[in-house]
Formats: C-alpha cells, structure tokens, sequence
C-alpha cells in the first residue's frame, strides 16, 4: 500500500493523542496546577485533532468530510470520526471542568477515556476489516493500534505533567505495545497475500490450466491503483526502516526509561523517549503501510 | 444505505468470455469515451501528453501469461471492470453513503456528490475496480451503464452497457444473473463461468468464461485417406486416373 | 436499390448524431459521431454498416482525442531552420500553393521524372493516381510495397483476389479455420467478429504465428513457427494431402490451370510455357482420346497427368503432374520441414487431416443453382469449408510472393476459394490479371502519362526500363528486374534512390499521409540523414520536399513546405470501389466520410488541394478549355468525376433519379443521399452470384451491370505462374529483354512458376552463431502506427514497448524480466528494456510496431516516455542486405514484388552492463513542435472542449 504521508502521521499522531486522552481520563496525574493540566490537555486534544485534521485535508473532497459521519451503522471510517468527535467533545468539557474547577470528574473521565480507546479501536479496525489486506486483517492490528496508542501516549503525557519520574509502568507498556507489534510482524511474515488463499490463480480463476503470470499491464504506466495498491518496496530499505523502527521506536525508549528509572531522573526527561519513539512510530507506521500486499497486486504481477 | 441489501430483485451482471477476448482494449476505451462524455463528471486524465501520463478507466485489459505443466504457455487477456459485488466490501466501508448496491439490480454505484474522496472503498475491493478520478477526486468505478440500460430515449437494442455493444469479438455479455433463463446464465452454466477470488467472500455477480482445452481434436475424427498413402509420384498418378474414372 | 435507412437524428438530450466513417485506421467502419452544441461528444458504431455492424475498436472509440489532439497542424508552414530542426513559419494557403505550384510547374515543363509523388496509406488512390498520371511523373506510388504486396501480387496472380482486405473467410459457413501471421490486419474489425461467430459456433481456429497473443492467443491450436518458414509448413501441407488424394480434382479441373499443357523443350525459349493454340488460348489433353484440345471448351474431359506429343513435335505435360511431382518430393515431408519450421511431423501430418476432414467430410451445401462461366447449369453450390487468412507474417518475408502463393495453392488443391465455407471475394474481386493493366511509364514534359502507372507484368516485356534493358525508369525502380511484378511500387527506396540519385536524382519530393523519416522506414537514421544530406554546392541532395500530413508527425519536420491537412471529421472522403473496397462477400459497397464538423484551424483536405494545384498548373481534366477548374473541390469531384460513362468514384445512387447503382450519369444529389444512408452505399450480390465467382456467370452480369467489370473476364486459377516462368527464361537469357547477369541466378531460383520455399535472403548464408535470433514486430491493436501517440487514451495503453524475449533466452544470455538489453543485428545496435515470455517462439523476439517516437514530436512533451524508453525495432533493419561475394547489396525485400522484408530481420541480444540507465538508444535529437505544447489535460463530452 502506499505510505501516504498525511496518513501516517494521522495515525501515529492521533494514536498518541487519544492514548493520553484515555490516560487522563482514566485520572493520570498531573504535577503541578491548571496550568500544567492545560497545556498537558491541550497537548492531548492537539495532537488528536491534528492527526484528525491531517487526514481530512488529505481527503479529494475536504469541504464534504462532515458527511463522512452518516454511516455509523456499517462504516469503520464512519464510526471513527464519530467516536473522535464524541471523545473529543467529551474529553474537552473535562478538560473545562478540570481547568475550572480543579476537579476531575470520574464519569465524564471515564466517559472520555472510554471514547478514545473507541476511536484508536475504529481507527484500527479500519485496516484490520480488510480481506484484501491480508497483514491487517487481524485481532493483533487493533492491539498493536491500541499499544502504540497508550505507550506513546503515556510516554508523552508523562513527559509533559508526570507526577512522578518514568516508572516501570513505562517500560511494561512500551514493552507490551513492542511485544504485540512483534507478534503482528511475526504473523505477518507468515501471513503474506498467500493466506489469504490469494494468488494470481484465484485472481483470475485460471489456476485449473497451471500457473499464472501477468504479461501485460493493461496500460505501460501507472494508475491510481499501482500508486496506491502495488507499492513496492526494496528488502533492504525495508529491513534498515524496521531497524530504525525498532531503535528508536523500541530500544531507545526502554533505554532512556530504565536510566531514568535507575537514576531517578524528572519526568520531563521522557520527552527524549517520547519524541524517539513517535519518530519510530512514524517509521513502523510507514512500513505498515509499504510493506501490506493488496490483493489488487495480483493483477498487477505480484504473487 | 451503505448496508447491503439482503437481496436484489435483479443481479444484473457481465459475463465476460476468455476464450473469445483478443485484449483488443475496444470495451475499455468505448467504456471511457461513455462516462467521459455521459456521466456526472468526465473521467478525467492527467498529465495527458507528458511523462507520466494517467487517467481513470473503469474497465482495463490485463495480459497474462498461463503455463500448464504439460503444454506450451499460453496467453490470456483480461478485461476486468467491477463485478457488482452481492457482498460488496467496497460499500460497507464506504463513510459517507457515496457507495451503494442497488437493491432492484444489485448494480453498485457512487454518489459522485457525496464522495469525499477517501479511497477506502478502493482499499476495500479486492479486483482493483474503482479509481480516484485525479482531476475530480471522487471515486470513480463502472456503473454497469446505468444511464444506457434504462435509457428510453436509446433504441432498445441499445439499452446495454457501453462495453457489450462496442466488444468486436462479442466477448462480453450483459443480463441478470438472477434469472435462471437468461443468456448469461445459460453461458455460466454451460460453459463454468468462473467466480474471481471467491475466498474474499465479496461474492462477486459478474462471471467469466474460462479459455476451452487447447488443440482439440476435430468434431469428426480425420477423414482417412481416398489412397494408400505413398510418397511416391508414380503412385500418386496412378490412382489419379482411378480418381478422375469416378468424377465421370 | 434496397438501401434506404434512417437519416440522422437528433436525440431528446440536444445530442446530433452523424454518421460517417472512421479513419482512426485502414478498416473504415461506419460510425455515429454524436455532437453536442456541435462538439463532438461521443462516437459509436453504426449498427447498419457492413464492415463494423454496430462495433467499434479501441482507436474507434479513441477517435475522439484524436479529433481534440494538440498535435494537429494549424496553418500551412514554411521552414526556416535546418531540415529536421522543425523550424517552420506559418504562412498563408496563397503563398503555400503558389509555392507548391511554381516547384511543380518547373518540373512538368522540363523533366516530369523530377517529381516523386508518394501517398502512403492514402485512401485515394484512384484520385491522387489519376492526378500524377495527369501531371505526367512516372513516380507515383501508395505504400502498398512496405506493406504487403506480396500479399496483394500473389493472390492477384494466382485467382484475381487476394487476403489483405479484398476477401474474407466464409465465417458463418467454414468448419476450420487457420490464420497465418496475423496480429490485426487492415479488416480488423470484422476478423474479430469473425473470430467471434467462429468462438460461438465452436469452429477450431488454428493460429500460426511465432507469437501466441491476440488472435493466436484464443485460437483452439497455435503453431508457434519459426519466422520466415511458413512456405515450408504450407508445402509440407500440401504433400500431405496429395499423398492421401485429398485434393479436390473436379474443382481443379473446372477452374485451375492443372490440366493445362507445359511444353517440355529444355534449353528451348518456351520450355516450361504453356502449349497454346493458334488462338493463343492454353491447351490440354484430352482424357478419353488424348487428341490435344482448347482448354475453353465446354465440357472438355482434360488429363491431368501422361506426357503428350504436341503437334509440332514438342512434349507437354499437365500442370498437375508437374505439381504432384514437385511437392510429393520427399523434401517436402512434414518429417524434412519440421526442424525448420519448429512444428513437429505428426502436427503436420494431423492437420493436413483435419483441412481433408473439414473440406471433404463436412461438405456445406447451399441450395441454390447456378451456372458456370462455360455454360454449365448446377444444381447446388457445394463448398469446401476450410478457410485460410494470411498477412504480412507471411508476406513481409523475401520469400513472402511465394509462400502467399504456396497458401493459395493449398487453398485451391481443397477448392475452397470462394465457395461455402471457403475464402470469398469481396466485390469488386475477383479481377484476375486478365482484366488488370499493365504498369505505365515514360515521361514527356506537359504531358498526361499514358496509362496508370501501376498494374500486372505478364512478362519481361512489360517491365518499365530505359533503353538499355537495364536501367530502371522509375525512381523506386518498380517493375525492373529488381522488383519486376512490383504492383504497388517501392515506397520505401524513393528516399534512398533519390539520395543516391540512383537511377536519377530528382527536384521535388511530394509525399503525403507517410511517415517516411521515422517507423515507415527501415534504418531510420539513416533516412533522417539521406533527408538532411547536401551535397557540394550545399543544397539539399533531395532539393525540394513538400509534405501533406494533419499531425505534427516526425516526417513534418524534414519537410520544406507543409500543407496541412484536415482530420477525418472534417473533410469529404471517398472510399471507392475504384480504390480499395469496403464490400462484404456478399455485397458491394463503398462510403463517404463529409464534414461533421468544420474545422477549427486554418487546414484544407488533401485532396482538394491537390484538384486546386491540378487546376493552377493546368493539368487536363482538371481544367476545362477556358482553363477555370473544373472541380469545385474534392467533394464536387467525388459527384462529377467519370473515370469511364457512368462510372465514378460512388456507386451509390448515380444517374439524375438517384435509382442507378453502379453505372449511371453523376447525380448532383449523391452526397446527399449517401449522408441519410449513413455514410454508405450497400448493394446486396444476388443468391445466384454469391459463391464461385471466378466462373459464375450471374456474377459476371451482374458485375458488368454495376461496372466493375466491362465485359466478362477469364479467372482460371494460375497454380503455374507462366509469368515467372517468362522471368526464368529472361534469367537463362532465352527470350527478350533478357536480365541482366547479376540477377541471373535469383531470378532462375525465386521465380519458380510453382510455389517454392526458398530461405529468406538475410538468412542464406547468415552467420547463425552472430545473430542467432528472430526479431519482429507486431502491431498492437490499440495504437496505429505513428497517429496513436498523439492520443491521449491510447497513449496510456501503450506508452513505451519492451522486448519481448523468450524465457529460454532469458536463461541463456541472463536477462531478467525488466532489464535493459543490447540488441545487435549487421547494420546497428539498439537498447531496450526486455519482458520475459514464454508462449513464443523459442529464437524470435518480438515488440509492438511504431510505439518509439521521435522526441518532440506529436506535440508530446520531450520527456514523454515514448521518447525516453519506447523504441523501433526499424533501427535494426537495414533497406539493403549485407555485401555479397561480389561487393553487391541487394534490397532487403522481395525479389518479385520488391516488398520489404521486415520480418527477416536477425540479431543477437545480450545484457547491458549498465542496468542504471533508464533511456532506450539510439535517442534522435529533439524536434521543435510547430504546434507548440499540448496542454496538460483535454476536456471534452458534457463539460465543453477547453
Ligand atoms: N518495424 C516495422 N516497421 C514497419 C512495419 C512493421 O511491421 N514493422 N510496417 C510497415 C507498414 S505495413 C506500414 S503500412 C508502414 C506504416 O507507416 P506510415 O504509413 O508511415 O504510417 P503512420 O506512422 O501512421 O504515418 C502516416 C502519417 O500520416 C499522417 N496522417 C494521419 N492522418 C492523416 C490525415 O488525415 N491526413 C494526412 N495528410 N496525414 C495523416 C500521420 O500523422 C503520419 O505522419 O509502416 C511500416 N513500418
Ligand atoms: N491496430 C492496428 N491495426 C492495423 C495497423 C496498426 O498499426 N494498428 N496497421 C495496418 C496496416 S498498415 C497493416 S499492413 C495491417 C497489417 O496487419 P498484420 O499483418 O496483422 O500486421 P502485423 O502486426 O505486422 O502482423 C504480423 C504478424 O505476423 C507474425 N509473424 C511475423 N513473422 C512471421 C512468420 O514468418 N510467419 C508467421 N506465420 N507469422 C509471422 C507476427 O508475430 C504478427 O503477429 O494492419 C493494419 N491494421
Ligand atoms: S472489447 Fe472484447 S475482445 Fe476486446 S478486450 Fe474487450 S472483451 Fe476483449
Ligand atoms: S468489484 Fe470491487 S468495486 Fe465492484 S462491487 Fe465488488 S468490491 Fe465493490
Ligand atoms: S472514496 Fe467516496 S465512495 Fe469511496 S469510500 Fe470514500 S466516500 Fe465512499
Ligand atoms: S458496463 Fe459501462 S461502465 Fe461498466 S465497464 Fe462496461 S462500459 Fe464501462
Ligand atoms: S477498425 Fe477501429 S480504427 Fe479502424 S476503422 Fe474500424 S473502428 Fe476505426
Ligand atoms: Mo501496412
């Protein structure tokens, strides 16, 4: 598939925007007065409507996007942006509350916090729903959505108003979000476009006369399809980007939390695991992207 | 209205036939010519005389290359446009109600006016059936000529898709798949017409007929021969007198 | 008359449909251009016409960005820069054709030889003929010589028709039907349809071809030949039926030359003729008695076989006995050709029976009476249904006039030319040679020439050569002893000739709608270069070059003046009987194309221009005593021209009621009534005349009638050519004008009077390790040559080419899929990006024809890809063969007809150790677009054209 840009950052972005809005929902603490809750909430709410924004922009017809809300009943896309306006509309009038009063209502934490988890599990399940993307098509991608989501998020939450220094709680979910995203490569290694019982043969149903491959693309140069669906990319930029994925996203960070761990170091530390793992992130969201066999490509000469 | 109907009244379809399809491109360009000039929105082109060149097409022609285990490779082409889907995944995605199955035809249909462009339904198609128009940027993809088949201002022997009446081989043919009797049908059932990827589930309506079993043997085994068989002139003549006694 | 159809309509929506004919290729289908605010919006098949019938191809449809390309000419241009620079300034239509007529009145008042006036694949031959005759030049010609005379001479020889387009397959009737190198064809269309009524009927299509796509590709058998040897697998046919006597005798007795007496005098000057009577009319032996008697007589019972005593004492011999003799040969075995051909012994053998099977076992009998042209009365037609169509994989050979011949003679070995299930004629065919011209030549100043300028030698005697036997008259040296049955010229040595000013230089080069410095040309560059060449006094060795075309093609840009022509939806066109026919088997028909819509540019039709030059230089018949113009315009001479009484260049609706077809006095109103008829004239051939025409009187009358005959011809199938056997014996210098000494020994081994296989010349005595490989082209049936590439849907199909290399190759030489190559042949080098493929012929590559495009040319960005990676395979192919042991280099074509051989061509390919570049070579500098730069995107349809 192709990386797109916007997209990618949406999703990196976004993920860590509404795993902080779930965190301080769910009553994260925050060192320091309103002023810190503020910025720390902005920060949150900023991040989601970025990445919101960022993908909206990306779409050919921005000016109609509102309409992209009617089909909640069957639409992935759909309950997304519902769930992200929802959440965020209740996460603001905590954050008011909070701002104001001082006061962290549970219920509408609980309510807010909840909507995030809702709006990382749509955004996920928007690629996980896909037959015809046999790397997404599973539980492990909303887990990992979800993973990614909290660990960055808690990683900048804490970076921007911790309470106290980077905890262990830290490095379990930065391990966790690494750990379910191990798993979904390790599935995904075994689970290219083949088993989805995909190939040239089913795609054109001509596997009962022997085996099949593409001569002729129907035009000689690319279309909306090879750009978007029959991305490919070089093994060895692949493995380099999931090295730098797994350094900076992963290794960095873990590092980083151990020493500030062990050192007792402050909080505002964290913002170096933070930014190190958004920009891993960005790299493994990117070969999310690149890497994922469309079933399109068949047509197009892939096996 | 992005939910699918549970059934359509009509399965109106192609059936498009392997063994007869030369890859001439002729449904391919017709079909752009048609919606360029008939449909919401021209389907459009850019970049149109330089280096990378790209335009929206609902219906291309792919060239394949088959190699049995015991017989030479072969070729076959490939017309592919959208199947009209009974589980179209490329509607239940679709956020914004542009994307719809029809439920008196089943033919599946974009909304121009509401498509914001996301491309997802695109993502959600496994046969690569619906294109981002690049100077429109809505979702383009084939509408069985919708605006053809129900036309009565055309001549009633006009009233099929684009693709089916320009098709110089007759390679391609158009009905509902939900009558038994019909052409198509009769095609199918006679001839296995092929479901594409069918694991994908999306339970596609349109179906293609596979190429028949190359270098069949006559109807009616070979004649034998009118005179034993030499290689020899003299003989050859010999019989002719014979031969030439019998015309009289 | 039984045409009369609905005129054209106008929708509920606004939309106008007209109906008129496309030229988006040779085919010229009927279609309805539907206008909207009178732009053009949509374009569709006519559903009455008989050649498409409602369908429509891919450049059909296409015709739309055709008719809205950039690359359209605007204005007459004059060039400023260098040739081949494409610096031209615009200039009014009075200055161009003052011009025009000052270069060519020069040359008509001194030496009218001076002018060569060449029109490609002109669709008005039998005007712009007729005008060069006029003029006076014997240089006139079409492209039929780079095409596929082989073809066209071949079956003209052997039985008045040929394939190309002037006959058709009986597809609603044959039970097998075979198809020799065939990628689209000039009927393409209506092959397709074929195909698809073969497809329904479940009728077994066997495709020979080195290349299993399109046609081969849904074809039920596919025999993937070696390039060049179809002769073989065809002769190899051949002996197979005869050795089972699977021939049919009763049909090669009524309407072949197989009983005809071949005197036996070797060393004699008719050794090898045939016996004649005083009358001059072919004798045979009879059966019974074995007196000798005229072959005309009704009813005669001739022998076949048994060498005879003339009565002066000579031997003769039935053809047929020659013939059995000859292919019954054990050299001819299907076990002797098979390593040649790549087709095993046991296909051969299998599908010699299966065309036995067809012909004799599922025998098509048609209800109908008829009677011959001796008289006879049958009760029924009875037809052979096997049917054979060929094209330029078999006549773009050196060796391509006797391989077509070798399918016509296996044709008529099963009798299956034109009857039910077989091969049919398409009126006006059949017009054997018996009622074709001879070619004309010589040249007077302010002279009309005597004749037209191309026809059918029936002997040395007719070549056109200068006093000394020797010396060709024309330019392209047609009808000389290198190409002496040329009946459609050599287009393609008039740059080189010219150049070489072999046999003379000339003044003014005048071509029209030919692409001749780019993919009409073998070795490109070097004609790009012959083009621009001047010689000491620094002139141009080709002075004067005035070009017609409507697209700013690569040929515009070497020329000195343009005059721009208008494209297909904008101008009168007549696509005549006189030229080549549009009819079905079953009718006679023609069509128009008019005006649908006007231009929007300063353009004028070719073809009225040139009746307006005709005019000012005073040409006769284009002029009347007072010397005012008698043509108004082209459109006027389509209505008022009469090339005998009554007959013009429309059938349709003559004589003042509009009621006669065929023959009548010209009708003002004729364009008129062929626009409500949809563009077309259809005259249905009576039941009685619609098979065996070669001998069936109710054709003949009926042929007569409709003028396309003036009286009725003599059509015995020639399987003995006697011609060439006259040829042979000019070659062993027994008869007069005897050839020369260099050509001696080929014409004594090509003009074989029976068909013969001899090995394509670039082959015989190849180094086979050097260039062991195959290399053809093929035309992709979305692009037309050179026009494609201006248009922005079919550009998109085919953007670039690649190599085609078989996967054996790939494994041998280390290519891969993707890579870029080197191929190398004896003249040149080209690089190009490769595609692995299997269902191929094992030593042949192959690509598209004429995707590579010159860079700026068709108003197509400089950088465009048919520029930076498409390529021609013509850089390779060299116009003369390598240097023989006697210094000589003989042209790359056929000895007989002189038409390029293309396919012969052989190379070697190997890796490129550069992979990084992405350019093809060899890269032609740019040329200046005289159109200026296309825009980035057209509009057109319900949003207006921008
Ligand atoms: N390698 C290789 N080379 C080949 C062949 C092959 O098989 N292989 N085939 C050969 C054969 S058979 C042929 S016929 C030739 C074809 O070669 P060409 O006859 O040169 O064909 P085109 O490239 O179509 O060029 C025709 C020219 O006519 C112009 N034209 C188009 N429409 C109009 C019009 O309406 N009016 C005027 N005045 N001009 C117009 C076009 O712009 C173009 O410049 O190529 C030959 N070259
Ligand atoms: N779409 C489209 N249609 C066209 C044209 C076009 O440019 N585009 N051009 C028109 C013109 S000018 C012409 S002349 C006609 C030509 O029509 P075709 O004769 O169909 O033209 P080619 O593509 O040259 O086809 C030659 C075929 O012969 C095969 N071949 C090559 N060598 C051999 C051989 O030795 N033996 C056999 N058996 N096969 C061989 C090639 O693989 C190819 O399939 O097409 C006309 N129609
Ligand atoms: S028009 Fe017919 S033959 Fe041509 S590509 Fe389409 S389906 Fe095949
Ligand atoms: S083919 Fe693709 S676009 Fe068409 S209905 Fe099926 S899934 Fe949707
Ligand atoms: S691109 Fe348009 S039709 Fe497709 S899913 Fe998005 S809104 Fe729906
Ligand atoms: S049915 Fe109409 S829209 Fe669909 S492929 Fe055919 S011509 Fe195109
Ligand atoms: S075959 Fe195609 S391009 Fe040629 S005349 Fe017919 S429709 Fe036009
Ligand atoms: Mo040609």
């Amino acid at each position: 598939m192709h990386p797109a840009v916007s997209v990618i950052f949406f999703t990196v972005l976004s993920g860590a925007g509404f795993g902080m809005i779930l965190l301080l929902g769910l009553g994260f603490e925050i060192d320091g007065g309103a002023g810190r809750a503020f910025v720390v909430s902005l920060v949150a709410g900023g991040l989601a409507v970025a990445g919101l924004l960022a993908s909206v922009f990306h779409l050919g017809h921005p000016e109609r996007a509102l309409r992209a809300l009617s089909q909640w009943r069957s639409s992935w896309l759909s309950r997304e942006g519902i769930a992200a306006i929802a959440t965020l509309v209740l996460f603001g009038l905590y954050a008011l509350v909070w701002m104001t009063t001082g006061d962290r209502p549970a219920l509408l934490g609980g309510a807010a916090a909840l909507g995030a988890l809702v709006t990382v599990f749509t955004t996920s399940m928007i690629y996980a729903q896909l037959r015809t993307v046999p790397h997404w098509n599973s539980a492990l991608t909303p887990a990992v959505y979800l993973g990614f989501a909290l660990s960055s998020g808690w990683l900048v939450a804490t970076a921007l108003g911790g309470a106290a220094t980077a905890g262990l709680w830290g490095l379990a979910l930065v391990a966790l979000a690494w750990a379910l995203k191990w798993a979904w490569w390790v599935r995904a290694s075994r689970s290219r476009l083949s088993t989805a019982a995909s190939s040239p043969e089913t795609a054109t149903g001509l596997g009962f006369l022997g085996r099949v491959r593409l001569l002729e693309r129907p035009h000689t140069g690319e279309n909306y399809l090879t750009r978007e669906m029959v991305h490919v990319i070089g093994r060895k930029h692949a493995r380099r980007l999931r090295a730098l994925a797994l350094v900076l996203g992963c290794a960095v960070p873990l590092l980083c939390l151990a020493l500030i761990h062990v050192t007792g170091a402050p909080a505002v530390l964290t913002l170096l695991p933070a930014l190190s793992m958004i920009v891993g992130l960005l790299a493994e969201r990117w070969l999310f992207f690149a890497e994922a066999e469309h079933a399109v490509s068949l047509y197009y000469g892939n096996r | 209205m992005t939910s699918l109907p549970a059934s359509t009244d009509k399965r109106l379809g192609l059936v498009i036939d392997l063994d007869t399809c030369v890859g001439c491109h002729a449904c391919a360009v017709n079909c752009k010519e048609w919606n360029t000039g008939a449909g919401a929105s021209p389907l459009s082109d850019a970049d149109a005389y330089g280096a990378d060149v790209s335009g929206a097409w609902l219906n291309r022609i792919h060239t394949f290359e088959v190699t049995p285990a015991d017989a030479p490779a072969q070729i076959v082409h490939f017309p592919k446009s959208c199947l009209h889907c009974d589980d179209a995944p490329c509607v239940t995605v679709c956020p914004t109600g542009a994307s719809h199955k029809r439920s008196e035809d089943g033919i599946v249909l974009v909304t121009e006016d509401m498509c914001i462009g996301c491309g997802l339904c695109a993502w959600a198609c496994p046969y690569g059936a619906r294109e981002m128009d690049p100077v429109e940027n809505v979702m383009k993809k084939c509408t069985l000529c919708v605006d053809r088949i129900y036309d009565e201002v055309l001549p009633e022997e006009d009233r099929i898709p684009a693709c089916v009446r320009t098709c110089p081989s007759n390679a391609r043919h158009f009905g509902d798949f939900n009558d038994p009797g019909s052409h198509v049908s009769r095609l199918v059932a006679d001839r296995g017409g092929i479901e594409l990827m069918p694991e994908m589930g999306t339970k596609p309506v349109n179906r293609y007929l596979p190429p028949r079993p190359k270098a069949r043997a006559p109807a009616a085994g070979p004649v034998a021969a009118t005179r034993p068989q030499t290689a020899k002139a003299d003989g050859f003549l010999g019989w002719l007198d014979a031969a030439l006694d019998k015309l009289g | 008359m039984d045409q009369t159809r609905g005129a054209s309509d106008a929708t509920a929506d606004g939309t106008e449909i007209r109906k008129t004919t496309c030229y988006m290729c040779a085919c010229r289908c009927g279609i309805d251009v539907h206008l909207r605010d009178g732009h053009v919006s949509y374009i569709e098949g006519n559903r009455d016409h008989p050649i498409n019938k409602g369908v429509l191809c891919a450049k059909g449809s296409a015709g739309i960005m055709q008719h809205y390309s950039p690359a359209r000419l605007k204005k007459p241009l004059l060039r400023t820069g260098e040739r081949g620079s494409g610096d031209f300034r615009e200039i009014e239509w009075d200055e161009a054709l003052a011009l025009a007529s000052e270069w060519l009145g020069e040359v008509r008042r001194t030496d009218p030889r001076k002018l060569a006036f060449f029109t490609g694949r002109d669709q008005s031959q039998s005007m712009t003929g007729w005008w060069a005759q006029q003029f006076g030049t014997p240089n006139y010609a079409a492209h039929g010589g780079f095409c596929s005379v082989n073809m066209a001479a071949a079956g003209i020889y052997t039985m008045g028709g040929a394939f190309w387009e002037f006959g058709a397959p009986d597809w609603d009737k044959t039970e097998l039907f075979m198809i020799f190198g065939v990628a689209e064809d000039h009927d393409s269309n209506p092959i397709k349809m074929g195909l698809g009524k073969l497809k329904a009927r479940g009728v077994k299509v066997i495709g020979v071809n080195p290349v299993r796509t399109g046609y081969n590709a849904i074809a039920d058998e596919w025999l993937g030949i070696t390039p060049g040897t179809d002769g073989l697998l065809i002769l190899a046919l051949v002996h197979e039926l005869l050795k089972a006597g699977h021939v049919d005798l009763d049909y090669l007795i009524r309407y072949t030359n197989a009983p005809w007496l071949v005197i036996d005098n070797p060393g004699g000057a008719d050794h090898g003729l045939f016996a004649r009577g005083e009358d001059g009319v072919p004798l045979v032996a009879d059966r019974e008695g074995g007196t000798i008697v005229s072959s005309a007589i009704p009813g005669v019972r001739p022998a076949l076989r048994g060498t005879v005593e003339l009565g002066d004492g000579r031997r003769a011999t039935p053809v047929f006995e020659l013939l059995a003799h000859k292919y019954l040969d054990p050299q001819y075995a299907p076990e002797s050709v098979a390593g040649r051909t790549g087709i095993d012994a046991q296909t051969i053998t299998r599908i010699a029976r299966e065309i036995a099977a067809a012909a004799f076992e599922r025998e098509v009998v048609v209800e109908q009476p008829w009677t011959d042209m001796k008289g006879e009365r049958h009760a029924r037609m009875i037809g052979r249904p096997v049917a054979f169509h060929a094209m330029r994989g078999i006549s773009a050979h050196s060796n391509g006039f006797q391989t077509a011949r070798a399918l016509h003679l296996l044709q008529i070995l099963v009798g299956s030319i034109d009857c039910p299930g077989g091969f049919r004629f398409k009126p006006p065919y059949p017009r054997p040679v018996a009622g074709q011209p001879r070619p004309h030549g010589g040249a007077c100043a302010d002279t009309p020439l005597a004749g037209p300028h191309l026809g059918y030698p029936r002997g040395p005697e007719d070549l056109l050569l200068e006093a000394d036997g020797e010396t060709a008259q024309r330019i392209d040296k047609a009808f000389s002893w290198d190409a002496p049955l040329s009946a459609h010229g050599l287009m393609h040595m008039v740059i080189s000739n010219a150049h070489a000013r072999d046999p003379y230089g000339i003044d003014v080069l005048f071509m029209y709608m030919a692409n001749m410095a780019w993919n009409s040309s073998m070795n490109s560059a070097a004609v790009m270069k012959m083009l621009t060449d001047k010689d000491a006094s620094g002139d141009y060795v080709i002075p004067k070059i005035i070009y017609s075309d409507a697209y700013s093609s690569e040929m515009v840009a070497f020329a000195d003046l343009i005059l721009p022509d208008t494209t297909y939806l904008e101008r009168h066109d007549c696509i005549s009987l006189l030229d080549r026919p549009i009819s079905e088997p079953g009718a006679m028909c023609d069509s128009i194309r008019w005006p649908v819509v006007e231009p929007d540019r300063d353009v004028r039709g070719f073809q009225s221009v040139l009746l307006d030059l005709g005019a000012r230089l005073g040409l006769p018949g284009m002029v009347d005593d007072a010397g005012k113009p008698v043509y108004r315009d082209y459109a006027d001479y389509m209505v008022h021209h009469q090339r005998k009484p009554g007959v013009g260049p429309l059938s349709g609706w003559r004589g003042e009621d509009g009621d006669k077809t065929g023959r009548g006095e010209p009708n003002p109103d004729q364009l008129a009534r062929y626009i409500e008829n949809g563009g077309f004239s259809e005259v249905h051939v009576p039941a009685e005349a619609l098979y065996f025409k070669h001998a069936n009187r109710a054709w003949s009358d009926w042929a007569i009638a409709h003028g396309l005959q003036d009286g009725p011809v003599d059509n015995v199938f020639q399987l003995y050519l006697e011609p060439l056997r006259k040829f042979q014996l000019a070659a062993e210098g027994k008869i007069k004008p005897a050839a020369p000494a260099h050509h001696r020994e080929r014409i004594g081994r090509c003009f074989d009077p029976l068909p013969v296989w001899y090995e394509p010349f670039l082959e015989d005595g190849l180094d086979e390790a050097a260039y062991p490989l195959h290399a053809i082209t093929q035309r992709p049936a979305a692009m037309y040559h050179s026009w494609g590439s201006q248009n922005a849907w079919l550009r998109q199909i085919h953007g670039e080419n690649a190599l085609y290399v078989p996967g054996t190759v790939c494994d041998a030489t280390g290519l891969a899929d993707g890579d870029w190559a080197l191929v190398s042949s004896s003249s040149a080098q080209i690089r190009v990006k490769i595609r692995r493929m299997d269902a191929v012929n094992g030593s042949t590559l192959w690509t598209w024809n004429a995707i590579g495009k010159r860079s700026g040319a068709w108003a197509l960005d400089a950088d465009a890809p048919e520029a930076t990676r498409g390529f021609l395979l013509n850089h390779l192919i060299d116009e003369l063969l390598p240097a023989k042991g006697d210094g000589r280099r003989w042209a790359n074509s056929d000895p007989v007809t002189g038409q390029a051989a293309w396919f012969d061509l052989r190379v070697a390919i190997r890796k490129d150790p550069d992979q990084t570049t992405g350019h093809s070579l060899p890269h032609a500098s740019s040329q200046k677009s005289p159109v200026g730069a296309a825009p980035r995107q057209v509009r057109h349809g319900r949003r207006r054209a921008q």
